[in-house]
């Protein structure tokens, strides 16, 4: 039995449009028919542009939203019809300073949700103890979580989702905005919990990331599955294609555009890195160096240095996105 | 089984948490006991131009009344709003306990809190106007406070369970808190309205409530709208119950859990 089956799972929010009088009501497709398994015990990764039904999947998964179309169930159980049952068997932590009370202490913050999660009473202590260890919060435990740094908070978010043992863990973008470290100790925690034999299911726009710690990718974008396979397999798809990145100011649409409708280029993505831009760009196999045709294409910008690597598994994702016809990959290093 | 037998340490756990989260803000505390110490000295001006000295007692405690119920209303209401914009609605909801175990001790969180105003209130009348603290049942007080508590925390279940539904749950509880502190006679005797309004008033568990605080104060008996408040909001509870199992369908279909 899978840990976690998708199959053909739908997602449409109605929304509004234009003023009460004159307005009317449409549909926004967030989630299109996604379908994937999931092995007990795999660490997968679920990856894709902002707005792509990553979060709206996890939120399928884990109860908090009905599906319109297709089914889920979650170590046999659907979470459509049997919530309860699924609920007692995942755990859920998302990115983000919200999520806690603030005005309470790490430990209050455990104990109450221990309850919640029906951990046994004689166990909690115990239990929250070795928790506070595992995420580096031992000592800090009484202290308010208003006065905790977003590290901080997001290893007591984790704490909490790992209370009742769960058998499958979602995690939605857990190193949002945690700083290095802190993030290379939630990779190790994730990649232990994993060892250990939790099903994990990690949302994230670091592919240093996805790469490291997930055994199978899947690539959403658009509410539609794009590419699904290890991280070696989705790197396997660009490997022959050369990567040119040029580092620029002032990348418009236009450029852009004009950039990606140059023969032998088979996708670009600017990534802006606060002072400046940089050009991804990737050429089809066998194709002439784009180089000097880029140059041309970004005429009057002054493009700066230029580096040629090897496809790594950002360029994958960005061509799967590309292809998608999502303008606007959002990827960090 | 277990989960019954896990109840009543969950709902322990429940309110004390919350009502330490509660307590912990200084704003709200402020506005829990500032509001109703307003109100009581605007009645006690009101009962002596009537020329109602005697009951002096009785517009302290009919303020605090009145402080507890905003503390419930907006509680409840803002209880569910509060966990949207701290983000703990979503945690709470994928937790295996009922919804309903998890927004109790919420709204019973609210009416504890609202005894604070209850204290406030009394404490204004002693120390500025010389209000005596003359309980008619000083035992029966202590009882019927709690009951009073209870009855307005089970009040405010079922409004939590409606405001799960609604992003603006604030807005339906502005358009509550005047009708029904008029409505449960908390200040004024319900025998002063329209008749028309009685059945209303009957319905609200807030007007046995009052009614038993009331009598333990002034004077009166005490004990029977005590029953009638618990047992009342014995009902609204199991309606809450009930109503919950679809709204909490209706939140997971209509994407009403989270703020975004």
């Amino acid at each position: 039995m899978l840990a976690i089956e998708a199959d053909n799972l739908t997602r449409t929010f109605p929304i509004r449009t234009g003023g009460r009088l004159r307005g009317r009501r449409t549909e926004v497709h967030a989630v299109r028919g996604v379908s994937f398994g999931v092995a007990r015990g795999e660490l997968f990764g679920l990856l894709g542009p902002n707005g792509a039904g990553k979060t709206t999947t996890i939120k399928m998964l884990n109860t908090l939203l009905l599906p319109t179309g297709g089914s889920a169930r979650v170590l046999g159980h659907d979470v459509a019809s049997e919530p309860v049952a699924v609920r007692r068997r995942i755990g859920y932590v998302f990115g983000g300073d919200r999520g806690l009370y603030d005005r309470l202490s790490a430990q209050d913050n455990l104990r109450y949700f221990a309850e919640l999660y029906g951990v046994e009473p004689r166990e909690q202590r115990r239990r929250i103890a070795e928790l506070l260890d595992l995420v580096g919060l031992s000592g800090r435990e009484r202290e308010r979580v208003e006065g905790y740094s977003r590290g901080m908070r997001q290893r007591l978010h984790i704490a909490r989702g790992l209370l009742h043992r769960p058998e499958v863990l979602f995690l939605d973008e857990p190193s949002i905005g945690v700083d290095p470290v802190a993030a290379r100790d939630l990779r190790r925690t994730v990649a232990g919990l994993a060892a250990a034999g939790t099903t994990v299911l990690l949302t994230t726009h670091y592919m240093a990331e996805a790469d490291e710690l997930c055994d199978r990718i899947a690539v959403i974008a658009r509410g539609s599955l794009q590419a699904l396979g290890t991280p070696a397999e989705l790197k396997s798809a660009v490997s022959g294609v050369g990567v040119l990145e040029i580092e620029a100011y002032g990348i418009d649409d236009a450029r852009l555009s004009a950039v990606r409708a140059l023969p032998g280029v088979r996708s670009a993505a600017v990534r802006d890195d606060g002072r400046t831009q940089w050009l991804t760009v990737q050429s089809a196999d066998g194709a002439a160096d784009p180089e000097p045709s880029v140059r041309a294409a970004l005429d009057g910008l002054r493009p700066g240095r230029t580096l040629r690597r090897e496809p790594t598994l950002e360029d994958a994702y960005v061509a799967v996105v590309s292809r998608a016809g999502d303008e606007t990959p959002q990827a960090a290093a | 089984m277990t989960a019954l037998r896990r109840l009543p340490r969950l709902l322990a756990v429940g309110v004390r948490t919350h009502v330490v989260y509660q307590s912990r803000s200084p704003l709200e505390i402020t506005f829990a006991a500032v509001l109703p110490v307003v109100q009581a000295t605007l009645a006690v001006y009101l009962f002596r131009a009537a020329g109602d000295p005697d009951r002096l007692i009785q517009a302290s405690v009919g303020a605090g009344l009145m402080g507890m119920w905003s503390s419930v209303l907006f509680g409840s209401g803002g209880a569910v709003q509060n966990q949207r914009w701290l983000g703990t609605l979503e945690p709470l909801v994928v937790a295996p306990a009922p919804l309903a175990a998890v927004l109790l001790p919420i709204t019973l969180a609210t009416a504890v809190v609202g005894t604070y105003a209850m204290g406030a209130t009394l404490l204004w009348g002693v120390l500025l106007f010389g209000v005596p603290l003359h309980l008619a049942h000083p035992l029966a007080f202590v009882a019927a406070v709690p009951a009073c508590v209870l009855a307005l925390g089970l009040t405010g279940m079922l409004l939590a369970a409606t405001f799960v539904l609604l992003r603006n749950a604030n807005a339906l509880a502005n358009a509550l808190d005047t009708p029904v502190w008029l409505l449960s006679g908390l200040l004024v005797p319900i025998t002063v309205l329209p008749g028309w309004t009685r059945p209303l008033s009957w319905a609200l568990p807030p007007t046995w409530g009052a009614r038993a605080v009331q009598a333990a104060t002034g004077g009166g008996a005490v004990w029977p709208p005590l029953l009638a408040a618990i047992g009342s909001g014995l009902l609204y509870l199991a309606a809450a119950v009930a109503a919950l199992r679809y709204v909490e369908r209706r939140a997971r279909a209509a994407a009403t859990l989270a703020l975004s």
